[in-house]
């Protein structure tokens, strides 16, 4: 049954969807939007290492990207710059840095539109099968750090001072999502992973009550918007990646709109 | 367990310092903090008192000397604010769970405190005097041996102020030690065992009564001194809002 591209188109977007939930949500309590917009943006130098040294572009990526985290950190350690400057320094330093190595290849037709954008109707068995492993080390590795994590993201300082110091649990988790960036590139390109993290968490952030309902929540909204995108470019004969992206900015605006119209209902039965 | 009245040292800071960005904000400031005394720090803004609380409950660490806290002491730390993001659901019951995860003990402090009415609340919801209230009560929770309170009076009204220092004296009487950071005066003199008035170091120390009288005091906190030195008077004129037992064995 996996040999129907759209199966397996929907297999993995929604396996991205649901492994982007949890991680998409931090990334939204912790601030670090633009953290994911500069993995996005050095997976470019990571695939450029990737085809000079003729391996797998998802390692490469990952490296780069798990390289970013940890430098973001010891530039932010040692306080010289403010947090913002730090990630804008090296986002675009590795655009820089990939778009200057891509172009010393020579001979190379790079079809840089496919990384940029991903097809996530081209999802082979094998990425399938990489994409169910990472799910399993993502979910796994979180539900571990989850309490330290949680607490260091409503405030550190408080974390800190109950001795469940979050810096590790921060280390851990910009390392899965340097892994998860990676892993996604191929689906939705490195362009629209930042808004499969984001979107979801986002629009799910009014609705619910608890951090985990939260996270419930965004992975529905993730999972809704896979399928509803790639259902609307097999009926629109629209590029799939933008569609999936375009299909979770319609479910956060009609998020944005759902406590209103509860308050409204609300007073209208009081 | 614990023996109150018989004062071992449960934080032991040596030679401590810090500095931002090459700023020195703190200076060779010895400390010791003892079971069942409250010290405050008092000083002017940016005189680093914050700063050397976070240091005594690990959130920084000091760029000099040692610093000594007993063995599996229990810290609650109340800080200044709480730095939630707005996109945080979390209930105040959550928030209690995650200081202690014994749920009862969550709900009698914050019983203890009166807010029992806040437990569904959204952490993000609530008003400033509240929020102070939740964190107190979170941090009691925690059965603490050194609580530590950075500015708790803020958003406070004088009616619960006086059951801040109250409520101070109990946890003070259990046995633990207390370290209060406070702009409020009236609030140091009314449970305050033991004043450190810092300025980088600290500039003198002593009981309330002694400080409000020592010229580095006044060097210090200027006109605030001696609005201290009037309340101070007023007190022990009979005035006092606060009836606390004085304490015979106090540092």
């Amino acid at each position: 049954m996996l040999d129907d591209f759209f199966l397996r188109a929907l297999l993995g977007g929604v396996a991205i969807a649901l492994i982007a939930a949890p991680l998409g949500c931090f990334v939204v309590w912790r601030r670090m939007a633009y953290f994911g917009d500069a993995l996005a943006h050095s997976a470019l130098l990571g695939i450029a290492l990737g085809l000079l040294l003729d391996v797998d572009t998802i390692l490469t990526v990952a490296v780069v990207g798990s390289a970013m985290a940890l430098l973001l950190l010891l530039l932010r350690r040692r306080g010289r710059l403010a947090n913002d400057t730090a990630l804008g320094l090296l986002s675009h330093g590795a655009l820089g840095l990939g778009l200057l190595a891509l172009s010393f290849m020579e001979g190379l037709r790079l079809d840089l539109l496919g990384y940029l954008f991903g097809d996530v109707l081209a999802v082979s068995k094998a990425q399938l099968l990489v994409i169910g492993l990472l799910g399993v080390v993502v979910v796994t590795v979180l539900a571990m750090i989850w309490r330290p994590l949680l607490l260091s993201s409503i405030d550190s300082d408080l974390a800190a001072a109950e001795g469940r110091s979050g810096s590790f649990a921060e280390v851990v988790f910009l390392l899965l999502l340097a892994l998860v960036v990676a892993a996604a590139m191929k689906l939705v390109g490195v362009l629209l992973i930042t808004a499969l993290l984001l979107l979801p968490a986002a629009a799910a952030r009014g609705l619910a009550r608890t951090p985990e309902g939260m996270v419930v929540l965004a992975a529905s909204l993730g999972v809704a918007s896979v399928v509803g995108g790639l259902e609307a470019s097999l009926l629109w004969d629209t590029p799939s990646g933008p569609s999936i992206v375009v299909a979770a900015l319609v479910l956060f605006v009609s998020a944005q709109s759902l406590p209103p119209l509860g308050r409204l209902v609300a007073s209208g039965t009081r | 367990m614990d023996h109150p009245g018989t004062p071992a040292a449960l934080l032991q800071g040596r030679g401590l310092s810090f500095a931002y960005e090459g700023a020195l904000v703190l200076e060779g400031i010895d400390l010791t903090l003892r079971r069942g005394e409250i010290v405050t720090l008092v000083g002017p803004n940016g005189a680093g008192k914050s700063t050397l609380a976070k240091i005594l409950v690990g959130v920084l660490r000091s760029k000099s000397g040692s610093l000594a806290v007993q063995k599996g002491a229990v810290i609650g730390y109340v800080p200044q604010r709480l730095h939630l993001d707005a996109t945080m659901p979390i209930t105040v019951r959550r928030f209690m769970a995650l200081g202690s995860p014994a749920q009862d003990r969550g709900a009698s402090a914050l019983a203890d405190l009166r807010i029992s009415h806040l437990m569904g609340k959204q952490v993000r919801e609530l008003s400033g005097g509240q929020l102070q209230r939740v964190l107190l009560a979170r941090a009691l929770s925690r059965k603490p041996d050194l609580l530590v309170l950075d500015e708790p009076g803020q958003g406070l009204d004088i009616e619960s102020q006086g059951e801040l220092s109250a409520l101070l004296a109990a946890v003070r009487d259990q046995g633990s030690a207390v370290l209060l950071i406070s702009h409020d005066l009236s609030l140091v003199l009314s449970c305050t065992d033991r004043v450190l008035c810092i300025d980088r170091n600290i500039c003198c120390s002593g009981s309330p009564d002694s400080v409000v009288h020592d010229p580095d005091y006044h060097r210090i906190l200027g006109p605030r001194a001696a609005e201290a030195l009037a309340l101070y008077r007023q007190r022990n004129g009979g005035a006092e809002v606060v009836d606390l037992p004085k304490r015979a064995d106090s540092a």
